[in-house]
């Protein structure tokens, strides 16, 4: 019997309500279709403020906190940056309760030297109230931004190379982070692929320890990013964090929140269709009118700019890996649902917001992200379709880019993707001299965008799935030329994609289908006489 | 190896050709002297105006004008006090690490600027940049004529002085980079395949913006 959060389609089904960027779009699918749902919101924890003092001074494989606080030693607090959670959470976020007690700890324990880095790595800089928001406004006001400040993974008089790894990847970090006597991380874990190594390693390193892992031959080697055993990507972070941990004094803290993105008004987006109360059914009546009559960006505001009311239910602190275990543990417990058999074709929506577009737009190469990066690889197990399936998404695939945040994206996908979509190609020929552009590192630097390297990682974190799949199939797009780029077929509707999808699949395909936001993960197994092994390339 | 063109006025500092200007006006031999080149500069001033509007060479040849009759010695004399005074504290703070970026990066980086060659010099050394191509008063019998000596840096000219350059130093332009805050430089910008807007007008936002590219705002 299938888990409750997988819904069949039968004759009597009403249509299902997926993303197509910022609309909502109706959809009919076939009879005997899987329609996998997110599970319910976990409860949140009623005293988070006790959790966190709980978990600080009863730390996995670590001594408390206050155990390791002597006065006027040097410490730096890192902080996962906006792109996490999806959206924005209602303040307080749970990083602003984290600090507060932290920075009351420290005072204290007489440690005054506290400086707090925003770990954006290679991500765009957060601005004043990005900051804001996350820390809140005491934080902010007494900090900001001499003490509370944005890594610049570019400044090399503020970089510190710490070593290599056994497998040569070189480990570069932020200076006042390694020469700190204690680094205290503050994580919000959104997905099973946050956190852990991932933290300082990656969240304070520049491009030069990046490109060990994120290039297109470790992202072929992944099977799954959300399933850390099985990602060269995660391996490959665990080393050079591991690394880290030895030159470094680093106690982490992480957090976790349930699924709850939508507010009460907006929360039947969650809830399989045919349980829909009349009222919930005229509310999405009404949504989808109004989104059909709205402009983009009122449109992009309405989802985008009302922050979701997570609730936090774990917190998890000590040594990275020990406490890690425990964060995985409660991400999977919100989002794993279990399905069994994979799928000849996957259908999805691709929602209005990824990682990379906090208050900007999903541009193309985004799209692209979320569907053969985000989206795809949101299992553990085998992967949701067979290999040399087809994955059918719905977007308008927009050629439209933010001129600050995405300024190099643009440049290539409109200069560098007509010529190869061949990941390999990309990264040899191209990789090196554009991520050295003067302009763009200004631009990441003193701007906000994101560092020009970060496009043909956007690109390698899709490749995944590129190797995966035997067809992209785009419903709805607003014009042909960039799916075309992109490597992507398109459909008019959703029966003209499926009637294409179906030519390439055996004659009664298995079809599944993703009900998000809010996130889920389908922990699929596979039934055993269609068992699709991964081919060796995707072995972790 | 790539070449990076800066302009200068506005781009790295916030200070335009005017002000170095003024400083020599109002540092001459005597308060006589400086009084009588500032009236004339005054009287002139509308001129300059006008041609500002029609065209920056003409500008700048009203402009430099002003110079006329000064000694060598002096113009070399004041320009260590003009850059300190003047120009150095006007810098943006980021203009020296865009500056360092494109040199880190292993670019040859160009000055490029209507202002006077000796200041240039200055600031050149200052930012560790490694050419200029700036304006030339004409001297005759070790005083300043008034003269620009030809080409005028200005406009559509700086586009061609950076192709002759680039073609000099084995520079493919595809590869090379311009950096501007002026519409009125984008015959400069379009010359070489990474173009890019520093604190740019109202117009060349329009323009950056259109056709994608960067758009840097230095602090100053």
């Amino acid at each position: 019997m299938s888990h409750p959060s997988v819904v069949t389609i039968d004759s009597r089904s009403a249509p299902r309500t997926l993303f197509s960027g910022d609309q909502l779009v109706d959809v009919d699918l076939p009879t005997g279709t899987r329609v996998i749902y997110p599970k319910p919101p976990l409860a949140p924890l009623k005293d988070v403020n006790a959790a966190i003092r709980y978990a600080i001074n009863h730390p996995y494989n670590s001594e408390p906190l206050y155990a390791k606080l002597r006065p006027g030693m040097k410490v730096t607090i890192a902080i996962d940056d906006i792109s996490l959670p999806l959206p924005p959470m209602k303040r307080p976020d749970v990083r602003e309760l984290v600090l507060t007690i932290v920075l009351d700890l420290l005072s204290d324990h007489g440690v005054d030297d506290v400086e707090m880095i925003i770990a954006t790595s290679v991500h765009r800089r957060m601005t004043g109230p990005e900051v804001r928001h996350v820390v809140g406004d005491k934080i902010f006001n007494a900090y900001w931004p001499k003490k509370l400040y944005n890594h610049d993974g570019e400044d090399a008089a503020n970089m510190s190379y710490i070593g290599s790894t056994e497998l040569g990847e070189e480990v570069e970090l932020n200076k006042r982070a390694v020469d700190s006597d204690l680094v205290i991380y503050v994580n919000l874990n959104f997905v099973p692929m946050d956190g852990g190594h991932k933290s300082v390693a990656v969240g304070l390193c520049g491009y030069r320890s990046l490109r060990s892992h994120h290039n297109p031959k470790v992202m072929r080697a992944c099977h799954s990013y959300m399933d850390p055993g099985s990602s060269a990507l995660a391996t490959s972070v665990e080393r050079m964090g591991r690394l880290t941990n030895q030159k470094l004094n680093v106690f982490t803290i992480e957090t976790t929140i349930n699924n709850r993105m939508f507010d009460r008004p907006l929360s039947f987006l969650a809830k399989n269709e045919d349980e829909l109360t009349s009222t919930e059914k005229s509310s999405l009546r009404a949504l989808r009118f109004t989104l059909s009559k709205l402009p983009q960006p009122a449109r992009q505001a309405i989802f985008q700019r009302v922050p979701s009311p997570y609730g936090v239910t774990g917190v998890f602190a000590g040594e990275t890996e020990a406490a890690h275990v425990h964060t995985l543990k409660r991400a999977y417990e919100q989002y794993l649902v279990p399905v069994t058999g994979q799928a000849d074709i996957l259908i999805t929506g691709i929602p209005f917001i990824s990682p990379y577009n906090v208050n900007s737009f999903l541009n193309p190469l985004l799209v692209q992200v979320m569907a053969n990066g985000y989206l795809f690889n949101l299992y553990k197990g085998v992967p949701m379709v067979k290999k040399g399936g087809t994955m059918i998404i719905l977007h308008p695939c927009t050629d439209q880019f933010d001129n600050e945040h995405h300024a190099p994206y643009i440049e290539f996908v409109h200069r560098l993707l007509p010529e190869t979509r061949d990941a390999m190609e990309l990264h040899k020929r191209f990789e090196a001299k554009f991520a050295s552009n003067p302009a763009y590192i200004e631009m990441y630097r003193s701007g906000h965008a994101y560092h020009p390297a970060h496009p043909f990682f956007m690109w390698y974190w899709g490749e995944a799935g590129r190797q995966h799949l035997g067809r992209m199939i785009v419903v709805g797009a607003d014009n042909e030329y960039i799916p075309k780029l992109l490597g992507w077929e398109t459909a008019r509707t959703m029966d003209e994609a499926l009637r294409m999808a179906k030519t390439t699949a055996p004659a009664r395909p298995e079809i599944l289908a993703l009900h998000c936001p809010p996130t889920l993960m389908a922990e699929v197994s596979a039934h055993p006489s269609r068992l699709s092994t991964p081919p060796d390339s995707l072995r972790g | 190896m790539a070449a990076s063109y800066f302009d200068v006025d506005g781009t790295l500092v916030t200070t335009n050709l005017v002000h170095p200007t003024l400083f020599y006006l109002q540092n001459q031999p005597t308060p006589l002297h400086s009084f009588a080149k500032l009236g004339r500069a005054l009287i002139k001033a509308p001129w300059m105006a006008l041609a500002e509007m029609k065209d920056r060479r003409l500008f700048n040849e009203m402009l430099f004008s002003s110079f006329e009759g000064m000694s060598e010695d002096r113009l070399y004399l004041l320009a260590e006090e003009t850059f300190e005074k003047v120009m150095k504290p006007k810098l943006y703070r980021g203009a020296r690490d865009l500056v360092q970026t494109s040199l880190d990066k292993g670019h040859e980086v160009v000055l490029v600027s209507g202002a006077l060659d000796f200041l240039m010099a200055l600031l050149k050394d200052h930012l560790g940049a490694t050419g200029v191509i700036a304006n030339k008063l004409e001297i005759h019998d070790r005083y300043a004529t008034g003269k620009l000596l030809r080409p005028v840096v200005a406009g559509p000219e700086k586009a061609r002085l950076i192709r002759e350059h680039a073609r000099a130093g084995g520079h493919d332009l595809d590869e090379c980079f311009a950096y501007s805050d002026s519409y009125s430089d984008v015959p400069m910008l379009s010359v070489v395949g990474h173009p890019a807007a520093v604190n740019p007008d109202r117009k060349l936002t329009h323009l950056a913006e259109a056709y994608h590219w960067p758009i840097i705002h230095l602090a100053a």
